[in-house]
């Protein structure tokens, strides 16, 4: 009795301490809960990949998350270094990216909620982006292909530093991921590289980092075509139909010879000016050309 | 009603295609086809007396073939599979000849005259071993000779009438391997003698009837064995020993098994280096290579050894055939200042040569490296030889009475890479004797037309006609035409030949066996890799030759040297070739020329350091201006890993080497080695023209495509589905396909099939991928579309911003801008597996695309892009289908007509390469296996010019008719209205 009795206490302490976490986190990373439905949405394999660029995952800098509060959640946090190098300089760690791990019934896992904190830049660091900006070097990114064991594989990733620099830093992250392991990652400026690259210098030295994680996507398979082809045999009558065209869409190229060759006649009319009634019936005609004539022009455009 | 009307749609559509197809009599007009056998390993002669001669001969492109000795023609031929390759060869009964492939495991019997197979007897192999077949020396023709194939620890006794297995014998001796298998003429008793893996000689005498064992005696041989061993006579071993410095003589067949040791250095008398058997089944004789001179030696009664012979020529040694009963002749070859000797020798009087002959061959024909004989009786009843000799570039020659009596160019069955060179521009000043000539034919040859369209030829002129429309001598000029069909195929060949092919009838130009891919004291084991365009002139094209680049290393390690070298394209002339200091991982050419015009080459050796070719002040200046924006990838397909890398600067070699340029790595993508492995990587082809960006939708919608030259497909599979279809079940087996950008390493695009598995063939091409490959849940291959848009240029639709000239259409395309495309895919099944994949190309790229696929039955299909168009839908509107989208359906239609190859097959299909004439709508396709076979096609048929057939008589005499009728009515007009006025 009394061990139930202790097992209900601590499990109303951990719903009070959860949902004490989940109002802190609703108050302080307002968009984190996006992340946390977006990173779902994509685990469908259902984004499209023209979404990345309109709602990326903004992770502001300097606004590390409490790794604590990860590890007192369920499913597994985990946290990965990123190292840079500036040129042909050695790598040297600049940030930490943090994830958690999900692991899955049959065995997999995936990789969900990644975030990232990038250290501030140092002086010396300062300095080394300068020169690589001066030169039109290369700007090198590392992380470790497997984050779960860190084994010396690491996937790089480079741009030429000319690209990175706008208002801040911008960079951005795509990290192709499957189960534990990093694929590659496909590292550079936020939008668009000119060329050729002008020398400009941030006005703020300071990176603003943008992070998106991306899986597998499932190929779609013809099965559902099988069935689309039995669906379409019995719903015949729905079929679609094509739209009927205007009666001007359709008889358009008879329509303007006629209009020339009754045009060419009415002028002919107007030359023989002695007989009167062919004159009329001239202006008639005309006036029915000139009702057409601006549609003839709407429609050809 | 819709599935009704799509499929009337499709009938259509397939009503419209069939026009494509050629008629009967246009066969060989545009195209040829020729049938190779490869270098030969094996030949055995045809003992029968009745019927024509032939020989059965086995070769390295596992081709079993039978040819006729006075042509050289192929009478039959069967090309085993790639995984068979032929061990042995002989002819039993007089009647099969039984074929011993993969191994030692799969025996069959194939009837002489026609090449149909009597039957195939499958041999069970435990461990891979030395496979040994043993066909006895027809005793008689009427008893039931048993066949003995020794292979992974058993002997079968197998007869060779209905290939049943007679008995079965296994020697579970641990490490046994057989050297030798003799039957003592007539006798019941088989000895099988083998050494163990300690240096025992196993001898086991076995009853032939049965089977059954009935002594075994084993002796070890102190000093121990090397394996290399020949059998000298019916007991007589000849063996090296294990510090490979002495001969052993073993003499088997006596109740107790006696060596005879004797030290190569008495023989020869010299201090050597190596020493090899060869083999020659000559009574009592054998031959041995020592360094490069050749030895004969005869071992005597007593088990000595005596030389008879040295030879310091290259040369080799034939089989023995038998003359009469105790006669046996062989033959041997030297080669000497562009003639080989051929001699004729008998056992029994070593010393004199029966025949002896010198033909002088061609000296790009190398030197002679196997020869097999033939005899026959002469006119006055005397013996007379014939010899089959396999030269050093696969080429094959008959030789008899002193004279080559044919040779077959079979190197190029085993082509490795092939490059295009345009034939030499016409020069003005044509002799007016030749233009009358021409004029005279022409219009014969269009009166003989005419009459065959008007159906007034006769049977002999309709075959005049066919004559003329396949010896049309205009396609075969060496000049270039105005169309661009008339080129030269450039191949080089796993011997290290280069050939040179005229596209009008496929007859070799010129033939060059490189010096230095040859095997000589600097380079031993030559491998020929890749040929390349090295100098094309545009500005002298009249004076100046193109040239070639071809690339080749020594030796298989991947650290081996490499080897350039420079060839003229119209005379094959070398005219320059290096031996690099570096290894070669990858030649890249580069897109930028020096001031004489060479392509730029860099090479990359295995320490991803990169070397600058052609070696000039000149083109390093060029190289150093575009320095910075070269990039390229490499794959590592074992760490499952793709690196992009860019230059760097100057190599850090000690010493300053100004053409070496070190690299650094810029990204690389890591597969997880648990779950995915590369199996397939395609690139678009370089020189590749795309002729409109924009693709315009049913809606008058425009999508940009993403045209990047950069852009790789790599497909990988899961490891454990990486065997044979069939290796994994479909919950286990998944293929990932992948687009990637070379110069950033970013994931453009990827996508997972579930329960899908290798073999992948890709093609890449515009802004598109086809991949073939096998779904094993559906049972079925399966060929995917990926085609990729670029959304980032979608915003140059709107017109006002055309206008005011805000788009970004003309600002440079860099890599490093984040890409924003949209993919399109769609999966269909297709019947064939396939063998390779390729597609059209045309000069302008405005001719709609055909994907080529090169079928498991060795044929070219041609398949319609439009077939593989991600946009097809079940029921397509009005517009759509006015656009030409085709309904869709689960399947690829094949259309027996879409057969590039019509009849033919191009046996052991490799690879297909297409070329693209001047002409925009014609692709030459050039497709290599065993077999050659080339043609033109054109895709959406030919839009921009005339058929050949076109009656320009027909056209004319029309035009005449007409003009007079004018002048005529005119006149009878004129006359009307005179006497109009006259009234």
């Amino acid at each position: 009795m009394g061990r139930r009795r202790s097992l209900l206490a601590f499990l109303l302490l951990l719903s009070i301490s959860l949902s004490l976490f989940c109002s802190n986190a609703s108050a302080d990373f307002q968009s984190d809960e996006l992340l946390q439905d977006d990173d779902e949405f994509g685990l469908e394999g259902a984004r499209s990949p023209d979404l990345e660029h309109l709602n990326p995952i903004r992770t502001p800098i300097r606004r590390r998350s409490d790794p604590d509060s990860f590890s007192s959640s369920d499913s597994k946090a985990i946290q990965f270094t990123l190292e840079h190098a500036f040129g042909d300089s050695g790598f040297s760690p600049a940030g930490t990216f943090t994830a958690r791990l999900k692991s899955w019934n049959h065995g997999g896992h995936t990789l969900t909620k990644l975030r990232f904190s990038r250290n501030a830049l140092t002086h010396a660091e300062k300095e080394a982006f300068e020169k690589l900006l001066k030169e039109d070097d290369f700007y090198i990114i590392r992380v470790p292909s497997n984050v779960l064991s860190p084994g010396p594989d690491y996937i790089v990733s480079s741009i030429k530093a000319r690209c990175l620099p706008r208002e801040t830093l911008d960079e951005q992250f795509v990290i192709h991921a499957e189960g534990v392991n990093i694929l590659a990652v496909n590292y550079g400026s936020a939008g668009p590289c000119q060329y050729p690259r002008p020398l400009k210098f941030p006005a703020k030295w300071s990176f603003n980092s943008y992070t998106l994680l991306k899986t597998s996507e499932q190929a779609p398979r013809t099965p559902a075509f099988a069935e689309e082809l039995l669906a379409g045999e019995n719903g015949e009558e729905e079929g679609v139909k094509p739209p009927e065209k205007s009666f001007w869409a359709k008889y358009w190229m008879y329509l303007i010879p006629l209009g020339l060759i009754v045009m060419n006649t009415v002028t002919q009319a107007m030359n023989m000016p002695e007989e009167q009634a062919g004159g009329q019936s001239g202006t008639q005609a005309q006036q029915t050309v000139a009702q057409r004539g601006p549609n003839a022009a709407a429609r050809r455009r | 009603m819709a599935v009704r009307a799509s499929l009337f749609f499709l009938f259509l559509l397939l009503c419209s295609l069939l026009a494509a197809a050629l008629y009967e009599d246009q066969v060989g007009i545009a195209d040829w086809h020729q049938k190779y056998i490869g270098k030969t390993k094996q030949a055995v002669f045809h003992t029968q007396k009745a019927g024509r001669k032939r020989v059965v001969v086995a070769t390295e492109e596992n081709v079993i073939a039978s040819l006729d000795l006075r042509s050289g023609d192929i009478y039959w031929r069967h090309v085993l599979g790639k995984n068979d390759p032929v061990d042995q060869i002989g002819i039993a009964l007089g009647k099969y000849v039984v074929t011993l492939s993969s191994e030692g495991s799969v025996l069959r019997a194939w009837n002489l005259p026609d090449g149909q197979m009597s039957w195939e007897t499958s041999i069970e192999v435990l461990k891979p071993s030395k496979s040994l077949l043993y066909v006895p020396a027809n005793a008689g023709v009427e008893k039931d000779n048993l066949i003995l194939v020794y292979g992974g620890g058993c002997l079968h006794a197998i007869s060779s009438i209905d290939g049943e297995v007679a008995w079965k014998k296994e020697f579970s001796l641990e490490g046994f391997n057989i050297q030798g298998i003799s039957q003592p003429l007539g006798g019941s008793i088989i000895y099988i003698v083998g050494f163990t893996s300690n240096s025992q000689v196993v001898v086991n005498k076995v009853n032939a009837k049965t089977g059954e064992l009935l002594n075994h005696n084993s002796v070890a041989y102190p000093r121990g064995l090397s394996g290399e061993v020949l059998q000298v006579s019916s007991d007589l071993l000849v063996a090296l020993d294990a510090a490979r410095s002495s001969l052993v003589t073993i003499n088997f067949q006596a109740s107790d098994i006696s060596f005879h040791h004797m030290a190569i250095s008495n023989l020869v008398q010299e201090s050597f280096v190596t020493v090899s058997l060869l083999p020659l089944n000559v009574n009592g004789m054998f031959a041995a290579k020592v360094d490069s001179t050749l030895v004969l030696a005869r071992v005597k009664d007593t088990g000595e050894l005596e030389v008879t012979e040295k030879i310091n020529d290259p040369s080799c040694v034939s089989d023995a055939i038998l003359l009469t009963e105790g006669q046996e002749a062989f033959a041997m070859v030297q080669h000497a200042d562009n003639r080989i000797h051929l001699s004729i020798r008998v056992n029994n009087d070593i010393a004199t040569e029966v025949l002896k002959e010198s033909i002088s061959v061609d000296p790009q024909r190398g030197h002679a490296q196997k020869i097999f004989i033939n005899n026959y009786v002469r006119t006055d009843r005397s013996h007379g030889f014939r010899a089959l000799i396999v030269m050093e570039d696969h080429s094959l020659l008959l030789v008899q009475q002193g004279e080559i009596v044919w040779s077959r160019e079979d190197g190029l069955a085993s082509i490795v890479d092939s490059t295009v060179s345009e034939l030499p521009v016409e020069k003005v000043g044509v002799s007016v004797a030749k233009v009358e000539e021409n004029l005279l034919e022409w219009l014969k040859g269009h009166m003989l037309k005419l009459k065959g369209t008007l159906m007034l030829a006769s049977a002999e002129d309709v075959a005049t006609i066919q004559g003329m429309r396949l010896k049309n001598s205009e396609k075969n000029k060496m000049t270039r035409d105005h169309n661009g069909f008339r080129k030269l195929i450039i191949v080089l060949t796993k011997a290290g030949k280069v050939l040179a092919l005229h596209t009008g009838d496929g007859r070799v130009i010129w033939s060059v066996l490189l010096p230095s891919l040859r095997e000589s004291d600097v380079c031993d084991s030559p491998i020929a890799l890749n040929i390349y365009q090295w100098h094309v002139p545009h500005h002298h094209a009249m004076d100046e030759n193109p040239s070639l680049l071809i690339v080749g290393k020594c030796g298989q390690s991947s650290d081996a040297p490499g080897v350039l070298s420079v060839v003229d394209s119209y005379t094959g002339k070398e005219l320059n070739s290096i031996m690099l200091a570096h290894s070669i991982a990858q030649v890249i050419p580069l897109p930028f020329t020096d001031s004489n015009e060479q392509r730029l080459h860099l090479i990359i050796d295995r320490n991803s350091d990169g070397h600058l070719y052609p070696r000039t002040p000149d083109s390093i200046n060029v190289f150093l201006r575009e320095m910075s924006s070269i990039y390229w990838y490499s794959v590592d397909a074992e760490k499952s890993m793709i690196r992009g890398h860019a230059l760097k600067g100057k190599c850090n070699l000690d010493s300053a080497d100004e053409y070496c340029f070190s690299s650094k790595e810029l990204w690389s993508i890591i597969f997880p080695s648990e779950s995915e492995k590369i199996a397939k990587i395609a690139t678009r082809k370089m020189n590749e023209v795309v002729h409109t960006q924009a693709k315009v939708n049913v809606d008058h919608d425009v999508m940009y495509k993403y045209i990047s030259k950069n852009i790789v497909f790599a497909a990988t599979v899961s490891p454990k589905a990486s065997g044979e279809i069939g290796s994994a079940t479909p919950e286990e087996a998944s293929l990932v396909a992948y687009l990637i950008d070379a110069v950033t390493g970013r994931i453009l695009h990827r996508v997972t099939h579930q329960g899908a598995q290798g073999p992948i063939h890709a093609v890449v091409s515009e802004n598109w991928v086809v991949y073939h490959y096998f779904n094993l849940r559906a049972h079925r291959y399966e060929m995917s579309v990926i085609e990729i848009y670029d959304q980032s240029r979608a915003v140059n639709k709107d017109v006002w911003k055309l206008i005011l000239g805000k788009h970004n259409l003309t600002s440079p395309i860099t890599s490093y801008s984040k890409p924003e495309v949209v993919v399109k895919t769609q999966t269909y099944f297709f019947t064939h597996s396939v063998k390779a994949v390729a597609v059209t190309a045309t000069a302008k790229g405005i001719t709609s695309k055909q994907v080529l696929i090169g079928t498991i039955g060795d044929q070219v299909l041609a398949l319609d892009k439009r077939f593989l168009d991600p946009r097809r839908t079940l029921n397509p509107s009005q517009a759509e289908k006015e656009e030409g989208i085709i309904p869709l359906t689960d399947a690829l239609p094949i259309i027996p007509q879409s057969y590039i190859t019509h009849s033919h097959q191009v046996e052991g299909l490799r690879d297909i390469v297409t070329i693209p004439a001047k002409l925009e709508s014609t692709t030459l396709v050039f497709s290599y296996g065993v077999d050659l076979f080339f043609t033109r096609i054109a895709p959406s048929r030919t839009y921009d010019s005339l058929t050949e057939d076109f009656s320009y008589a027909l056209l004319l005499i029309t035009i005449i008719a007409l003009v007079a009728a004018i002048i005529v009515t005119w006149i009878l007009s004129e006359k009307k209205e005179l006497r109009e006025k006259w009234r």
